[in-house]
Order: C-alpha cells, then sequence, then structure tokens
C-alpha cells in the first residue's frame, strides 16, 4: 500500500458536481493541560497532597515490581503504568467511592492502587500469594476487589469494554445512581468489542464512561501505524455521544473532565474520554522499547505527570521541599513493607486449585 | 401436568423465575418485540415491559458481555442465542469471562447467568447453521452445560440453570421447539443439574443419548425391544458436570454401552463418555464402547447428504447388535 489514508482522500478531493454534499459541524471538548488548578477543582490542600502521595506511590510500588520481577519473585507478564499514573489518581477523585464502578485491561496495578487497594494486597498477588488482592488467582493482569468495586483487571484486549456496559446496565437496572468508568488503550480500540459496546452503550443510554487511555503505542503499533483516524475521541461521532480529548499529564485536567463525564453518565449519557498519555516502560518486561527513539521518551518524560505535580505544589507553596521528602520516604517505606508481607504471605494450599471456579462447593471435578 | 411444546416450557420456567425475582430479566435478538425468532418469548415483554425484556443489535459479543457485567453487578441475565451457531462471534465472553472471572477474581465475583439458544443441527442450513457446541463449552471448567431432550426437563432444568450462581450454558433445540410433552406444574418445579435420567430400564446394553440423540436411543431401544432385548435408555441432561454415577452403574449392570451424539466425533461427549467408562468399569465391560456422532465433517446442505451426516436410529440400532455380538 503506497497511500495513506488522508492522502487518498485528499486526492479524491471535492465531490463532483452532480452530488448534494451533507455539512456536519461536530464540537468536541478540549481539556488541555495547564488549564485548570486545584482551586478551581474546589481541591483542598490536603487533597491535592493526597493525589500526589496516589501517584507517587503508584510509581514507586510499579519501580519496587519491575525490581522484584527482576528477582523473580513475579511471574508471567508485568505491564508497568508508569507514566500514566495522573489518569488513575485524577479518575479516582472524579468517583464516588464505594457507589461507582471501575474495570480495566492488563495494565491494571495504577487503578487499583487508586482505587484503594492496598500495597499489600497488590504486591502479595504479584507475588501469586495466597493474600493477594486475587488469593494468588489472577497476577498482575488480574487484580479485582469487589469492595473498592474494582471490577478487574482483564488480559484480553477489549474483552472487558461490554462487561463495563453490564456493570453500567445493573447500575440503571437497580436505579443505585451509579457509574462505571471502563479503561481501554489505544490499541483496544480496533476489536469489535468496542464498537459493538459503544452502540449498545449509547443505544441503551448506559451511566458509563469509556476512557481510551491512549499511550501511543499498542505493544510496539504506534497509533498511526495501527489507525487511520488518529483522533480516537472521534468515534464518538459513530455512536451518538460526546467525545473530549484530555491532557493526561496533567492531573487536574484529567479530574475536571472525569468529573464533567461522570456527571453525564450520572443522567445517563455514557461518552468517550481520550486522555493523551505515555508509558515511559516497554509493553511489559520483556519489551526493550525499539519502536521509538531515546529523544521521543525523554522528551515525553519532561511532561511527567508526577514531577509536574510537585513543581505545582512547591510553586503554589502548598508544600515545603521538606513535606515532600518525608512523603516520598513515607511511600518508599509503605511500598518496601509491601514487598516484606507479600514474602511473608504463603504460597495457596495446592487444594486451593479447585476453589473458586464455581460456587457450587461441591462440584465433581474430573480428577 | 399440562401438556406443553418445548418453547412453552422454556418460556414457563423464564416466566415463572421472573415473576419470583425482579433481578432477572432477558436480552437477545429479537426477544421483544418480535417475539422471538422462534417465538419461545412470545408475549414477555408484554408481561414484564421493555426494561426486564429487551431486544439487541446484532451484537452477540456486546450483549454476551453486557450480560456478564450485569450478573457481575448483581442482577440475573437470561442471555438468548437466536441460535448457537451465532453464540460463535461471542465465545470469547462465555470462554474468557463467564467461564474464568472468577476464578482469577479469587471468588469475589461470581456470574449467575444463563446463556440460552438452540443448538445442533436445524435442517438443510448447511455448515455454519448447524453446529453441535456442547463438547467445546464443556471444555471449560467454569461452565455449567444442560442440554435437554423434551419439554418436562427443559422447564425444570432451565429454572434451576436461573437459580444457579453459576454460569450456565443451556442447549435446546429448533427441531423440538414445537415437540409437545407432559410438564409438571407443581410449584417451584425445579430439575437437579448434574442429575441423569434413567428413561428406560433394561439389563442388555446402555444407550446414552442427549438432546435430539435421546430420541434416536429411544427409538433404537423399541427396535431391540421387538428383537427381545431390554435397553436402558440414560438421557444425561447436564454435560458438565456429567452423572457418571447413573452410567457406570447402567453399563456395569448391563456390560455394554453405546453412546448418540450429534456432536463432530473428534473430542465430543462420547469422547471423554467412552473415555470414562474404560477407566471406570473395564473390568465390567463385555465389548469396547461404540459411538454414533455426525459424520467428521461439516453439515452439507443437500437433503440426502444431511440425512447421511446425522446419527440415525437405524445406525444406533446396529451399533447396538455390535455390542451384544448379534450379527
Amino acid at each position: 500500500m503506497s497511500l495513506k489514508a488522508k492522502e487518498v482522500a485528499t486526492q479524491n478531493g471535492q465531490p463532483e458536481a452532480s452530488y448534494d454534499t451533507i455539512e456536519t459541524k461536530l464540537t468536541f471538548r478540549h481539556y488541555p493541560g495547564d488549564r485548570f488548578s486545584h482551586e478551581s477543582l474546589g481541591l483542598s490542600v490536603e487533597e491535592v497532597g493526597d493525589i500526589y502521595r496516589n501517584m507517587l506511590l503508584q510509581r514507586r510500588f510499579e519501580e519496587r515490581s519491575a525490581q522484584m520481577y527482576g528477582r523473580q519473585k513475579i511471574g508471567g507478564f508485568l505491564h508497568l503504568y508508569i507514566g500514566q499514573e495522573a489518569i488513575s489518581t485524577g479518575s479516582a477523585y472524579a468517583i464516588k467511592p464505594g457507589l461507582d464502578s471501575a474495570i480495566t485491561a492488563y495494565r491494571d496495578h495504577g487503578l487499583a492502587l487508586a482505587l484503594g487497594m492496598t500495597s499489600n494486597e497488590c504486591m502479595a498477588e504479584l507475588f501469586g500469594k495466597v493474600d493477594g488482592c486475587s488469593k494468588g488467582k489472577g497476577g498482575s493482569m488480574h487484580f479485582f476487589s469487589k469492595e473498592k468495586g474494582m471490577f478487574g483487571g482483564h488480559g484480553i484486549v477489549g474483552a472487558h469494554i461490554p462487561v463495563a456496559a453490564g456493570i453500567a446496565f445493573a447500575h440503571m437496572y437497580k436505579n443505585d445512581g451509579g457509574v462505571c468508568i471502563c479503561y481501554l488503550g489505544d490499541g483496544a480500540v480496533w476489536q469489535g468489542s468496542f464498537h459493538e459496546t459503544l452502540n449498545l452503550a449509547s443505544l441503551y443510554r448506559l451511566p458509563v464512561v469509556y476512557v481510551i487511555e491512549n499511550n501511543q503505542y499498542a505493544m510496539g503499533t504506534a497509533v498511526d501505524r495501527a489507525t487511520a483516524e488518529t483522533d480516537l475521541f472521534k468515534q464518538c461521532v459513530s455512536y451518538a455521544m460526546p467525545g473530549s480529548l484530555v491532557d493526561g499529564m496533567d492531573v487536574f485536567s484529567v479530574c475536571q473532565a472525569m468529573r464533567d463525564h461522570v456527571d453525564m453518565a450520572r443522567e445517563g449519557q455514557p461518552s468517550i474520554v481520550e486522555i493523551r498519555t505515555y508509558r515511559y516502560r516497554g509493553h511489559s518486561m520483556s519489551d526493550p522499547g525499539k519502536y521509538r527513539t531515546k529523544e521521543e521518551l525523554e522528551a515525553k518524560k519532561n511532561e511527567d505527570p508526577i514531577l509536574r505535580l510537585k513543581s505545582y505544589l512547591i510553586q503554589e507553596s502548598l508544600m515545603s521541599n521538606e513535606e515532600l521528602d518525608v512523603l516520598d520516604v513515607e511511600v518508599k517505606a509503605e511500598v518496601a513493607a509491601s514487598v516484606t508481607f507479600a514474602d511473608e504471605s504463603p504460597f495457596p494450599p495446592l487444594e486451593d486449585i479447585y476453589e473458586h471456579v464455581y460456587t457450587q462447593e461441591d462440584f465433581p471435578f474430573l480428577t | 401436568m399440562a401438556e406443553l411444546q418445548l418453547r412453552e416450557a422454556v418460556r414457563a420456567a423464564m416466566v415463572e423465575e421472573m415473576d419470583r425475582d425482579e433481578n432477572i430479566f432477558l436480552m437477545g435478538e429479537e426477544v421483544a418485540e418480535y417475539n422471538g425468532a422462534y417465538k419461545v418469548s412470545e408475549g414477555m415483554r408484554d408481561r414484564f415491559g421493555d426494561q426486564r425484556v429487551i431486544d439487541t443489535p446484532i451484537s452477540e459479543s456486546g450483549f454476551a458481555g453486557l450480560g456478564l457485567g450485569a450478573a457481575m453487578n448483581g442482577l440475573r441475565p437470561i442471555i438468548e442465542f437466536m441460535t448457537w451457531n451465532f453464540a460463535f462471534v461471542a465465545i470469547d465472553q462465555i470462554i474468557n469471562n463467564a467461564a474464568k472471572v472468577r476464578y482469577m477474581s479469587g471468588g469475589q465475583f461470581s456470574f449467575p447467568i444463563v446463556f440460552r439458544g438452540p443448538n445442533g443441527a436445524a435442517g438443510q442450513l448447511a455448515a455454519t447453521h448447524n453446529t453441535s457446541v456442547e463438547a467445546i463449552y464443556s471444555c471449560f471448567p467454569g461452565l455449567k452445560v444442560i442440554s435437554v431432550s423434551n419439554p418436562d426437563d427443559a422447564k425444570g432444568l432451565l429454572k434451576s440453570a436461573i437459580r444457579d450462581d453459576d454460569p450456565v450454558v443451556f442447549l435446546e433445540s429448533e427441531f423440538m421447539y414445537g415437540m409437545r410433552g407432559e410438564v409438571s406444574e407443581a410449584e417451584d418445579y425445579t430439575i437437579p443439574i448434574g442429575k441423569a435420567r434413567i428413561a428406560r430400564e433394561g439389563d442388555a446394553v446402555t444407550i446414552i443419548g442427549h438432546n435430539k440423540s435421546y430420541w434416536r436411543a429411544l427409538e433404537a431401544a423399541e427396535m431391540l425391544e421387538a428383537d427381545g432385548y431390554a435397553a436402558e435408555v440414560i438421557d444425561p441432561r447436564t454435560i458438565r458436570p456429567f452423572d457418571w454415577d447413573t452410567v457406570i452403574s447402567s453399563v456395569k449392570k448391563t456390560n455394554r454401552c453405546v453412546v448418540v451424539d450429534e456432536s463432530n466425533p473428534f473430542a465430543s461427549v462420547s469422547s471423554e463418555v467412552a473415555f470414562q467408562i474404560q477407566a471406570r468399569a473395564f473390568d465390567y465391560l463385555d465389548a469396547p464402547v461404540h459411538r454414533i456422532t455426525s459424520k467428521d465433517t461439516p453439515a452439507p446442505y443437500a437433503k440426502n447428504l444431511m440425512e447421511y451426516y446425522l446419527p440415525s436410529t437405524e445406525d444406533v440400532y446396529r451399533a447396538c447388535r455390535a455390542v451384544m455380538y448379534l450379527d
């Protein structure tokens, strides 16, 4: 193939005179960086500090996870969220804990910690221990917490998208006022399940927000190599729902956008939010990231959402360097303690292999 | 007892359960306004309204997954596939989510959901519309698989399936929707999942058949009776979990077994049944287990080929005579 879709479109040029034309005005919301402040969001100094701490916790937790992966304490795949923390934390501050629901794909550690799951249960799950959040049955890609409204952690790209619609459907059916937020990557947009589900969500007016975390790469495939229309938020047009574009490196932009979209969902209007972000690490631990340049990576690191918020806290005199240092020590200690906890937690007993398959307690497994 | 068509028995089960529990809803293609592609859900939208009997676009993956999310969040969906052939585009939802997410969540999230619809051969529809899926879904721990052969079982087992807290694949049949049979009117009539039914007692040979194959088994038993032999006919009713005790006890009595299974032969239900019988009752067998399945080909269109493709009563009869060394 020699021509890109855009070039083909240009070549086709203006419609022939024998055709009528249909003109449509499309409007999307844009939430750029540096537009919002803690004051505009109505966040107290303490809350901004909590936001910073939560993002930092995700970062330190995953840095330590990578280390533990190297020491073979963690098996299987490990997909790190580093660089994307503003999305998990920013949206966690836009929902009602205990009422709303969240579901994501396999890059799920950040969301779990943002929703209030503990470092201990998360690290123990990575270690495959019985005290893990999924009792050692799920691992890195399958974190769950019914208590925290965390509906997973799903390993098949796009497979959780219709499930999110169902979670939202149940909120609507029970009329409990809850909303479901579904996170998916830019790669998942090209699964059929995305398109089937967005139509269903709009048709049934489900209280759901679909958040496309566009981190620029579906594994090693850059968005423009997989996508004809690289503005992913424009997918909303096909499903008669609102769509927004958000700077995912600014937690305040994320939080404002998610508040607006969660409000819409609560009124029965599903929507799409594309949040542009960047993952600093490879797709998984085995990925050397040869599909991007060092310069690109370094440039993106200058936009780091955590450093950005740290600068903001200092500039606005919300926290001092000393206070930030104390926080850093605290977070590191929490993560270190989670490693000790995970190390000391027992492996699941062998007879546990038959646990949790069925609710039925005496299912006659073939042995 | 009331005489009902199988479609009416399925409907009766859904209506009774939906009357009992408002968390149950029915969703699928043409289930509401059209009253069901095979009229199974006729009148249900009028009774329960659009909120509980819900038409979908042609998006099996989407609405199967939607059902699963609803089940995770406290509802008890019944998802109708117009036929199980169309569920192949939703199979990821059934295999990866319905069967496995409970396990991967350490038991935190359950899936009280029924996926139901007609399964297996439905006439001259060629290969894509004539698939028997029971063996496929029975491969996956986390699912339960029920396949019914008559209206009474359809009602009793569907009610049990709807009440079950695990995901159930419930297999009906286009050919049998119009079949009439006596159906219990007992209040709260349920049939336990995982229990086979001995339809006919005998000591000469055990014939096992589910769904339409049950009727081939029964017809063959009648032919054998004319020859002076009493065949024992077992309808397993549930494929996963399978009622091994009933089958093994029978084989220990008759010492011979023929399995009738409309699946394609490789890794079919009959494969597992034959394996379990040799593993559990080898010393009781007077002949190798025989099986009659569909041919090892896609289903054909031509009428004569389609008749040749499916298990026939004559095939079953001859297999029984073979294991009895009569010919």
